[in-house]
């Protein structure tokens, strides 16, 4: 069965998702991955923009978490007051598993998606937080998108956008945020968890035709990757759903 | 805000009585939705500068604003136009070079910032950006804040929870309160007297209205009072926090209206191209905004076949099936 990187990746994001989950996504492939989860394996997820709109019908895949595609046939379309106290709710909030995306990770998870080099005379300047650092802070566990790159997984970020796990297993409690967080990391190459007791990075899964050396090769920590096993390529009914369904102009998976 | 029976005016008048040179303003909408283009393009064609903006997210409106020189400061979450740029070109390139001082926030924190303008106390809290860098940079500094009474003097602060273990939330984020001068926001209706109806998501264009001291509102349709008063539930703004009303059909473009038009995905792509260089940027302000006399001229200049394109299908709000790569 042939299939894309991308379409690889989408998936293995998408079989995170549990069925129940209320799942927070922002622009592009985590959109993607959350459209794949409710049709393939999580059909009583619900999926939700931090823009307010709730359980979008996404007929066409949106470009934007403002895109007027998310705000047809939702069961309730909010505001971002309502969307960002949904996640830091006791109740709701432990509930939501959040997609993610970002330059830079480190080994705890934590994400930087505002500049490199010098905050204050930066080289290269990013979007910002948006509702990143939010849903980082509040939310019950996160997936994160990355590209497998030495540059990308570093020692230390050039700016702590989105909390992960801080600087440990109670580096959390000690900044005073909610419990939750980082649960996973799918990049092009692998996908990685985090160590129950350490909060460390591991290997969790390995691409087809990818090495643990390959992937090591990339990164700028060490992790471990005892672990791991190979990541199943897609099914021939999960690419039908991804392709036909979810993204049939290809706007997403190119 | 005003009381008034007719606030209608041209876009040319309200432009030139509630935004000056220097103000503190704030602009809705959301990356490429509802943001309020034709005031950007009239504050551009009219040279306002030095600019002190406030958006949660925003992507096309703030951008532009940037690239023409109207903005000195900025305080933002996000600056992205969704897949078209995801970081707003010129915003990076004012950031990079230090031509625009810049204050990072998170998205909640700033439409919890317009709340608390906007429910008239100093203040929210929130457990959001504990531990981050949001919290221990300042793009502001103490002393520039410090010497600067529309500023407060920190970006924000973390106090123990005064109520002990109720709410397990041990520590607190407050952030301070967003009163700016003035607010600009494009709706899907409008009557004269000041009252807004938006269809699909209002994003934070409440709070941002009701925080501001003066708010311009430009609408698709320009309504009979009793024509929104028929259904109030669907109704926003209430009258008296708007000072001016301006019919702008087609108002959010090239960003997208709901139920009323698409984005312009050719329009933001060439806009893409533009802002990438310096030398064609210039090109792009002459052609696209200064050599045009009005936002309607942008709409002719774009063209029926293109508007066309980017209609509203009536059953789903948007272009169903528009070519968007």
């Amino acid at each position: 069965m042939d299939y894309t990187l991308k379409e690889l990746m989408t998936i293995a994001a998408a079989r995170e998702i549990r069925d129940g989950d209320i799942v927070f996504c922002g622009t592009g492939i985590s959109m993607l991955a959350a459209m794949a989860a409710k049709n393939i394996s999580a059909p009583n997820s619900v999926i939700f923009f931090e823009t307010g709109a709730i359980d979008s019908l996404l007929e066409e895949v949106p470009l934007a978490v403002s895109d007027s595609r998310v705000m047809f046939w939702t069961s309730v379309n909010g505001n971002l007051a309502d969307a960002f106290a949904t996640m830091q709710n006791r109740i709701t909030g432990p509930h939501v598993v959040g997609i993610m995306g970002a330059a830079q990770i480190d080994k705890y998870g934590n994400l930087n998606s505002t500049a490199i080099g010098d905050y204050f005379s930066p080289k290269v300047r990013f979007s910002g937080s948006g509702g990143a650092c939010d849903v980082a802070s509040f939310v019950g566990r996160t997936i994160t998108f990355m590209q497998h790159e030495k540059r990308k997984f570093v020692q230390k970020l050039d700016y702590i956008t989105s909390p992960g796990w801080l600087d440990g297993p109670d580096g959390r409690k000690k900044a005073g945020l909610p419990d939750g967080g980082p649960a996973s990391v799918v990049t092009n190459m692998a996908t990685m968890g985090f160590d129950e007791t350490t909060k460390e990075m591991f290997l969790t899964g390995f691409f087809p035709g990818i090495t643990p050396q390959q992937i090591l090769d990339n990164m700028g920590f060490e992790i471990d990757v005892s672990r791991a096993k190979e990541v199943a390529p897609p099914t021939a009914y999960e690419l039908q759903i991804l392709r036909e369904k979810c993204d049939p102009q290809r706007l997403i998976l190119g | 805000m005003k009381i008034c029976n007719d606030k209608t005016m041209s876009l040319k008048e309200a432009v030139q009585k509630y935004v000056a040179a220097g103000c503190h303003m704030s602009i809705g909408g959301f990356t490429v939705s509802r943001n309020p283009m034709a005031a950007v393009y009239e504050i551009i064609r009219q040279g306002i500068n030095n600019i002190h903006l406030y958006a949660h997210s925003n992507g096309q409106g703030v951008d532009e604003l940037i690239g023409a020189g109207c903005v000195s400061r900025l305080e933002i979450a996000y600056a992205g136009s969704g897949r078209f740029a995801p970081t707003c070109i010129r915003f990076k390139k004012a950031v990079q070079s230090g031509d625009i001082v810049v204050e990072d926030y998170s998205n909640y924190q700033m439409t919890l910032r317009f709340l608390a303008g906007a429910m008239g106390v100093p203040f929210l809290p929130t457990r959001s950006s504990l531990g981050t860098d949001i919290m221990e940079k300042w793009g502001f500094s103490a002393k520039m804040r410090a010497a600067d009474p529309r500023l407060p003097d920190q970006k924000l602060t973390v106090m123990e929870n005064p109520f002990g273990s109720w709410g397990d939330a041990p520590k607190l984020v407050l952030v301070p309160a967003i009163n700016c001068d003035v607010t600009l926001i494009h709706a899907q209706k409008a009557d004269r007297e000041g009252t807004v109806r938006m269809e699909g998501l209002v994003f934070s264009d409440i709070e941002q209205v009701k925080s501001a001291q003066h708010v311009i509102v430009t609408c698709e349709e320009l309504v009979e009072p009793d024509d929104l008063k028929a259904n109030p539930d669907q109704n926003q703004i209430p009258s008296f926090c708007v000072d001016a009303v301006v019919h702008v059909p087609g108002g959010a473009y090239p960003t997208a209206c709901y139920r009323y038009y698409d984005y312009d995905p050719g329009y933001l792509n060439e806009y893409r191209r533009y802002a990438e260089d310096d030398m064609l940027y210039k090109k792009y302000l002459e052609e696209f905004i200064h050599g045009l006399k009005d936002h309607q001229a942008l709409l002719d200049k774009a063209g029926k076949d293109r508007l066309d394109t980017i209609r509203a299908d009536q059953r789903t709000g948007y272009a169903v099936g528009l070519d968007r790569r």
